[in-house]
C-alpha cells in the first residue's frame, strides 16, 4: 500500500508557501542546462509550466496532441479567472478567496494547497497583463471585475466571453518565446501512450506520432503531466473531442494514485442533446441564469404534447408552469450552485415533465426579463449567446424560451499529488485539471483557469526544481535502456491487438454505450444499486470491446480511429474506477450525489465523520484497486453545511 | 436530408489526391456539419472502407482546429462561424457538397482533409509575443490602458489561428493572421517596447514561409470566423513603414 | 522558399502603392491636355503637345514617369508570380469572397492596359519623337500637327472601340488601385476610409469617362 505523504510545510497556513520557498533546494544556472524536463500537455498548466521552466534554463520537451499548442481545451473557458486583488474595494482578501474555494468544494480539498492557490492568484493577473492579455477594463483604464457564483465579492477578471482563450494565448506566447530561444522543444501531434519508470523514478514517456504513426521514446530527468480532465468518459460532455484521460491513466497503471475519481462537475446550462448522432455538448454561459427563469410544464400531459411537437411553450399558461428552482429554493431561486440546479433539472425530467423532443430539457425563459428590461438590454447582455443558441438550435430565444439541460463539464478528481504537485511516483508531477486539485468535491466558476495557471507559472517551476536539485549528477538518459524497450513493446502490442482485432463494431459505438452507462448510473444522481450495475456492465462492455472492436486502417500514418481506440480502452477502465469510488463514498458532497444520502428536502447530506478524506486509488493489476486515504484536517476554517434555501449559506 | 458529397481523399503528403463521391441519406437538419461527417465515417467503417480524416477538436468554435473548404468557402456557407458551428440546415436536400482541404503552399496536406498549419506557429514563434518572463512584473493596474485600446486589442486577439484567412485569400496570404497579433500588441503599452522588431521579424518569417502577398481583396475579412477586420492589416502596414523609416 | 531574397512583401506593396498614386496624377495631366483637342481651335492642343515634348522640366519628369511605369509593372509581376506560387494546387471550386471585386483581376486588367500602352506609345509618342508628322504653322512657327494625327486615328471605328475598351479596363484597375494604395501604406480608418473609397470610384469614373469622351466626340462629330 502506498504511503500518502502530503508534504505540507511547517508553520501557520499563511507562512507555509513562503517557508517552502525559503528552504527549498535550487539548481545553479549552469546545471539547469544539464537537466531535461518532459511536460505533457499545452493547456494553461502545461504551457505555463513549460515556458517558465524553460525561462529558468532547463531543457524542456513539450508535447501536445493537437497541431498547435494553442488548441488545448483551456481555450474554451468562457467566464473568467478569480484573483484576490480586491481592486473593487469590496472586502476581498487571500483568506476570503481561500475560504470560498474550500467551502465551494464542500470541504473535500487540502487546506494548504487552496491557501497557496489564493496566495498566488494575484501574481497570475500581473503576469497575464504583462504578457498583453487584453482583460476587460473600465473607462478609467483600470481592470474590470465581475461577480461569479459562490462568492460575495467581485473578483473575476475576464476578457469578454473568451477568458480561457486569452489566457491560453498568453501562455502560448510565453511558450513560443522559449521555443524561439531554444529552451523548449515542441512535439505537436504526439499522443503519450506510456510512462517510463527507471529505478523507481519517472524518466520518460512513449509517444505515438499521429502523423507518421511512429512510436517514439523520450527521456528526461522528470515528467510533468498536464493533460486535463477525463470528462469524455461520458462520451457527451462539454470537453473537446480529443480530450482524454489516457495520459493520467497510464500514470495510474504505472503506480500513481488516482484521487477522488467520482468528483465530476455537471454544468446546468448546456444545449440539450438532440439526437443519436450528436458528438458534443455546448455550454451556454452560466450568466444566463441571472435573468432567465427556469421552468417545466406543471402537467405531464402538456410536457408530452411539447415533446411530440403538438404544443408550443408559449402556449402554456402562466399557472401551468412550474418554476421549480424558485419553488424549491426561494432564497437563491434560479441562482443556486451548479450541482443543485443540475440535479433539480434531472429530477423534473425523470418525473416526466421534461421538454424538447427527447424529454430531456427544461426551459430557460427570458420573457419576464425582456418585459421588465426591454429587448435592448437583454441583447446587450446576452446577444452573442442568443446568437450562438440560434445558430445551433434554429430557435429564436427572444421569442421562445431556450432549452437547456445539464452536461458533464469538469472533473475535480485526478492524479493524487502532494503539496509539491508530485504524484506517488517520484519525479512524476501533475498540474491543472489532471491532478485531483484544489477544488475538492465541486469547483467554483472562474477557478479552473486560476488553478491551471497557478500550477504552471508559480508552483511547478519551484517544486520541480526542488526535486531536480539532487539530480544534477545524473547524466541524460539513453532511450535504449531496457525500461524504454519494454514500455515501447507493451504499447506496440496493445496497438497491434487493436488494429488486428477486426471486430464488427466501431470505437464510437462502444464509447457511446459506455457514455450511457456512466450518465445513467454515475451521473448527476447515484445510488448503490446503479453503481454496482454500472461496474458489472462496464466490465462486460470492456470484455466485448477487446473481442469485437473494429479499428480500420493501419499502424502507419494518420489513423484517427486508432487514436480513439486507445482512449476508449482506457475510458473503459477509468469509468469502472469512477463507479467504484462513487460506490465507496457513502455520502453526498459537491458533484457527488448519492440518493441514499440526502436530507428529507432532497439536499446533499455530507458525512464528515467518515468521509473527510481524499480517496486515492492504487492500481493493483487484475485485482481490485487499493484504497488509500489522506485525511483532511481543517485548522483554519470552520466546517459548515451548505444551504441555499435561506438568504446566506 | 439526402446529400451527395465530393470529398478530397489523399493518402499522404506525397501521394496524389483525388475527389471521391459519397451518397449519404437520413441526415438531420439539426446536426452539425462535422456530425454529418461523423455519420459518413461510421458508415464507411461499417463498409470496411477507410474513414475520411479531418481535423476538429472543441466543436464550439474556439480552438481553431477545424478547417474544411466547403463549396468554395472556408468554414462553409455561413458567416462568422467555424466549420464545427455550421449546421446542415444551411444546405438543401439533395445538394452536392464539395469538401476540400485548405490549399496553400505553407499548408501541405497531411491526409485527406487534414493540413499542416505549423507555419502559423512558426510566425508566432518568430516574435508574436511580449518577452516577459514569469515573475517580477509590475502590478496589473500599474499601467492604465484606455478602454478603447483594450477593446481594439481584444478584437484582434480574438483570432483563433485557424488559417481561414489564408484559405480564403486568392494569394494564400497570411496578412490578417499576422496583423491581428501585431495589432494586439501594438495597441497595448506592454507591447510597444518590442513593436518595431516584432513587426519586422514576423513579416520576414511570413514571407520566408511562402505565403502570398496581400492584394487588399479582403476575402479574409469576409471569411474570418471571428470577423477580424482588415484595419489590422493597415495598422501593421503603418507600423512596418514606421519601423523601416525610423530604422 | 518564399520571397525573402528580395525586399519584404510589405515594402513591395508600398512601392506599388506609391507608384500607382503617382501614375494616377500623371493620368490627370494627360487627360487635361487631351481634352484640349476637342476645342475648335486645335492650336491649343498642338502647343500643349509641343510644350510637353520640349520643356526641360517635363523631360526630366518623363524619365521619372517611365521609371514609375516600369517599377509598377515589374513589382506587380513579381508580387503576382509569388501569389500564384503560394497556392500551387488550386481549389476545385474557387472562392468568390471579396470586398473589392476588381482586386481579383488586377493582373488581367494590367495586361490589357500594357498592350494598349504599347500600341498607344507607338501610335503617338514615338511618332511624335521620331516619326513623320505633318506640320502646322502657329504664330509663324512650325509645330507638329498632333491634333490632325489624333483626329485621323479616331475616325476608325475599330480604333475607337479598342480605345474605349482599354479605358473601361483602366477604370476597373483604378477602382481597386486607388483605395487599395491607402490600405497598403497603412491608412485605413473609420473616419476617412469611406471617403477614400468614394473618391476611388469617382476618380476611376472621371478618368475612364474623360478619356472615352474624346474619341466618341471626334468619331460622331465628323
Amino acid at each position: 500500500m502506498a504511503t500518502l505523504n502530503s508534504k505540507i510545510p511547517e508553520g501557520p497556513l499563511a507562512e507555509k508557501w513562503k517557508n517552502f520557498n525559503a528552504h527549498q533546494n535550487l539548481v545553479n544556472p549552469a546545471n539547469k542546462r544539464k537537466l531535461d524536463i518532459i511536460v505533457v500537455g499545452t493547456g494553461l498548466a502545461g504551457a505555463a509550466a513549460a515556458a517558465s521552466l524553460g525561462e529558468l534554463g532547463f531543457i524542456v520537451k513539450n508535447f501536445c496532441i493537437q497541431d498547435s499548442p494553442r488548441r488545448a481545451h483551456s481555450i474554451a473557458a468562457q467566464g473568467g479567472i478569480n484573483a484576490a486583488k480586491n481592486y473593487p474595494n469590496d472586502g476581498d482578501s487571500v483568506y476570503r478567496l481561500f475560504y470560498d474555494t474550500v467551502k465551494g468544494g464542500d470541504y473535500r480539498a487540502r487546506e494548504a494547497n487552496v491557501y497557496r492557490l489564493a496566495e498566488v492568484s494575484n501574481s497570475i493577473i500581473d503576469q497575464c497583463v504583462a504578457q498583453g492579455v487584453p482583460f476587460a477594463r473600465e473607462y478609467g483604464g483600470l481592470l474590470d471585475n465581475r461577480s461569479f457564483g459562490g462568492a460575495l465579492v467581485s473578483r473575476t477578471f475576464y476578457a469578454r466571453g473568451q477568458t480561457g482563450q486569452q489566457l491560453l494565448l498568453g501562455a502560448y506566447g510565453a511558450l513560443s518565446k522559449e521555443v524561439h530561444k531554444g529552451s523548449v522543444k515542441m512535439y505537436t501531434r504526439r499522443e503519450m501512450l506510456d510512462l517510463v519508470i527507471v529505478d523507481g523514478r519517472a524518466r520518460g514517456i512513449i509517444t505515438r506520432n499521429t502523423v507518421t504513426g511512429e512510436i517514439e521514446r523520450h527521456s528526461a530527468h522528470t515528467v510533468v503531466i498536464a493533460t486535463g480532465g477525463y470528462g469524455n468518459v461520458f462520451f457527451l460532455s462539454t470537453n473537446a473531442m480529443n480530450s482524454n484521460g489516457s495520459s493520467a491513466w497510464q500514470c495510474y497503471k504505472k503506480g500513481a494514485a488516482f484521487a477522488n475519481p467520482c468528483f465530476v462537475q455537471i454544468h446546468p446550462t448546456c444545449i440539450p442533446v438532440h439526437g443519436d448522432f450528436q458528438s458534443k455538448l455546448t455550454l451556454m454561459s452560466e450568466s444566463l441564469r441571472n435573468d432567465g427563469r427556469i421552468w417545466v410544464p406543471k402537467n405531464k400531459e402538456d410536457a408530452r404534447k411539447i415533446q411530440k411537437g403538438e404544443l408550443k411553450p408559449t402556449e402554456i399558461a402562466e399557472e401551468n408552469r412550474d418554476y421549480y428552482l424558485e419553488r424549491r429554493y426561494p432564497a437563491f431561486g434560479n441562482l443556486v450552485p451548479r450541482d443543485v440546479a443540475s440535479r433539480a433539472a434531472k429530477e423534473r425530467c425523470d418525473a416526466g415533465h421534461g421538454v424538447g423532443n427527447t424529454g430531456l430539457a427544461v426551459y430557460l425563459d427570458f420573457k419576464d426579463a425582456i418585459n421588465r428590461l426591454g429587448r435592448d438590454v437583454i441583447e446587450a447582455r446576452y446577444g452573442n449567446l442568443f446568437q450562438m443558441y440560434e445558430k445551433i438550435v434554429d430557435d429564436n430565444p427572444y421569442e421562445t424560451p431556450m432549452m437547456i439541460y445539464p452536461a458533464i463539464h469538469y472533473t475535480m478528481g485526478g492524479i493524487w499529488v502532494d503539496y509539491e504537485l508530485e504524484t506517488t511516483i517520484p519525479g512524476l508531477f501533475a498540474g491543472g485539471e489532471a491532478n485531483f486539485s484544489d477544488h475538492g468535491a465541486n469547483r467554483l466558476g472562474a477557478s479552473a483557469l486560476m488553478q491551471g495557471l497557478a500550477d504552471g507559472y508559480f508552483v511547478l517551476p519551484y517544486t520541480v526544481q526542488n526535486y531536480l536539485a539532487d539530480q544534477i549528477n545524473v547524466p541524460r538518459f539513453s532511450t535504449d535502456l531496457p525500461e524504454f524497450e519494454e514500455a515501447e513493446k507493451a504499447v506496440k502490442d496493445k496497438l497491434d491487438k487493436l488494429i488486428n482485432n477486426k471486430g464488427s463494431k466501431s470505437v464510437d459505438s462502444f464509447h457511446k454505450r459506455l457514455g450511457h452507462i456512466m450518465w445513467d448510473n454515475v451521473g448527476m444522481a447515484r445510488n448503490k444499486e446503479g453503481l454496482e450495475k454500472a461496474i458489472k456492465e462496464i466490465k462486460a462492455l470492456r470484455e466485448e470491446y477487446w473481442k469485437d472492436v473494429d479499428v480500420p486502417g493501419s499502424l502507419e500514418g494518420v489513423n484517427v480511429e486508432l487514436e480513439k481506440a486507445v482512449r476508449v480502452a482506457d475510458f473503459l477502465e477509468l469509468g469502472e474506477l469512477m463507479a467504484r469510488d462513487a460506490l465507496h463514498r457513502k455520502e453526498s458532497s459537491g458533484g457527488h450525489f448519492r440518493e441514499e444520502y440526502q436530507t428529507p428536502e432532497g439536499e446533499a447530506l455530507r458525512n464528515d465523520k467518515d468521509f473527510m478524506y481524499v480517496a486515492a486509488w492504487e492500481y493493483n493489476g487484475d485485482g481490485e484497486p487499493i484504497l488509500n486515504k489522506e485525511p483532511l484536517n481543517y485548522e483554519d476554517i470552520e466546517v459548515k453545511t451548505r444551504n441555499y434555501k435561506e438568504a446566506k449559506s | 436530408m439526402d446529400l451527395t458529397l465530393k470529398i478530397w481523399r489523399q493518402a499522404g503528403p506525397t501521394v496524389k489526391g483525388k475527389f471521391e463521391q459519397y451518397s449519404i441519406s437520413g441526415i438531420s437538419t439539426d446536426s452539425s456539419f462535422l456530425e454529418m461527417m461523423d455519420v459518413l465515417n461510421e458508415e464507411l467503417i461499417g463498409k470496411g472502407e477507410e474513414p475520411v480524416a479531418f481535423d476538429h477538436d472543441c466543436r464550439e468554435g474556439i480552438c481553431g482546429m477545424c478547417s474544411l473548404y466547403i463549396n468554395g468557402r472556408p468554414h462553409g456557407p455561413d458567416g462568422g462561424i467555424t466549420t464545427c458551428q455550421l449546421h446542415m440546415r444551411k444546405f438543401k436536400d439533395g445538394e452536392t457538397i464539395t469538401i476540400e482541404p485548405w490549399r496553400a503552399k505553407p499548408f501541405p496536406v497531411i491526409k485527406d482533409l487534414i493540413i499542416d498549419r505549423s507555419a502559423l506557429d512558426a510566425i508566432i514563434q518568430s516574435g508574436g509575443y511580449i518577452s516577459v518572463n514569469t515573475g517580477g512584473v509590475p502590478d496589473a493596474n500599474a499601467i492604465p490602458i484606455a478602454r478603447e485600446d483594450a477593446e481594439l486589442a481584444m478584437d484582434a486577439a480574438a483570432c483563433i489561428g485557424c488559417g481561414a484567412c489564408v484559405a480564403a485569400c486568392k494569394n494564400a496570404s497570411a496578412m490578417l493572421f499576422v496583423s491581428a497579433k501585431v495589432s494586439q500588441f501594438a495597441l497595448l503599452p506592454q507591447g510597444k517596447t518590442e513593436a518595431k522588431d516584432r513587426v519586422r521579424t514576423m513579416v520576414a518569417k511570413m514571407d520566408e514561409l511562402g505565403f502570398g502577398n496581400c492584394t487588399n481583396t479582403y476575402a479574409c475579412e469576409v471569411e474570418c470566423p471571428k470577423e477580424i477586420k482588415v484595419t489590422n492589416i493597415a495598422r501593421m502596414n503603418r507600423h512596418f513603414l514606421g519601423a523601416k523609416v525610423s530604422g | 522558399m518564399g520571397n525573402k531574397r528580395f525586399q519584404s512583401s510589405l515594402t513591395k506593396k508600398f512601392v506599388m502603392a506609391f507608384m500607382g498614386l503617382f501614375l494616377i496624377t500623371f493620368l490627370f495631366v494627360h487627360l487635361g491636355i487631351n481634352l484640349l483637342v476637342l476645342l475648335p481651335d486645335k492650336d491649343y492642343f498642338n502647343l500643349a503637345a509641343h510644350f510637353m515634348s520640349t520643356n526641360p522640366v517635363i523631360k526630366v519628369f518623363e524619365v521619372v514617369l517611365f521609371g514609375g511605369f516600369i517599377i509598377h509593372i515589374i513589382y506587380g509581376l513579381i508580387l503576382q508570380i509569388q501569389n500564384w506560387m503560394a497556392r500551387p494546387d488550386r481549389y476545385k471550386i474557387e472562392g468568390w469572397s471579396h470586398k473589392s471585386p476588381f482586386s481579383k483581376f488586377m493582373i488581367h486588367t494590367a495586361a490589357i492596359i500594357f498592350i494598349f500602352l504599347a500600341i498607344h506609345l507607338g501610335d503617338f509618342y514615338f511618332r511624335a519623337k521620331f516619326g513623320a508628322i505633318g506640320d502646322v504653322l502657329i504664330n509663324g512657327e512650325h509645330y507638329h500637327d498632333m491634333a490632325a494625327l489624333v483626329m485621323a486615328k479616331f475616325l476608325s471605328l475599330g480604333y475607337v472601340v479598342g480605345y474605349i475598351l482599354a479605358f473601361v479596363i483602366l477604370g476597373f484597375h483604378l477602382h481597386h488601385g486607388f483605395q487599395s494604395a491607402f490600405q497598403s501604406i497603412g491608412l485605413n480608418s473609420k473616419t476617412y476610409t469611406p471617403f477614400i473609397n468614394g473618391l476611388s470610384t469617382i476618380i476611376s469614373i472621371i478618368l475612364s469617362l474623360g478619356f472615352i469622351v474624346i474619341p466618341l466626340v471626334i468619331y460622331f462629330g465628323s
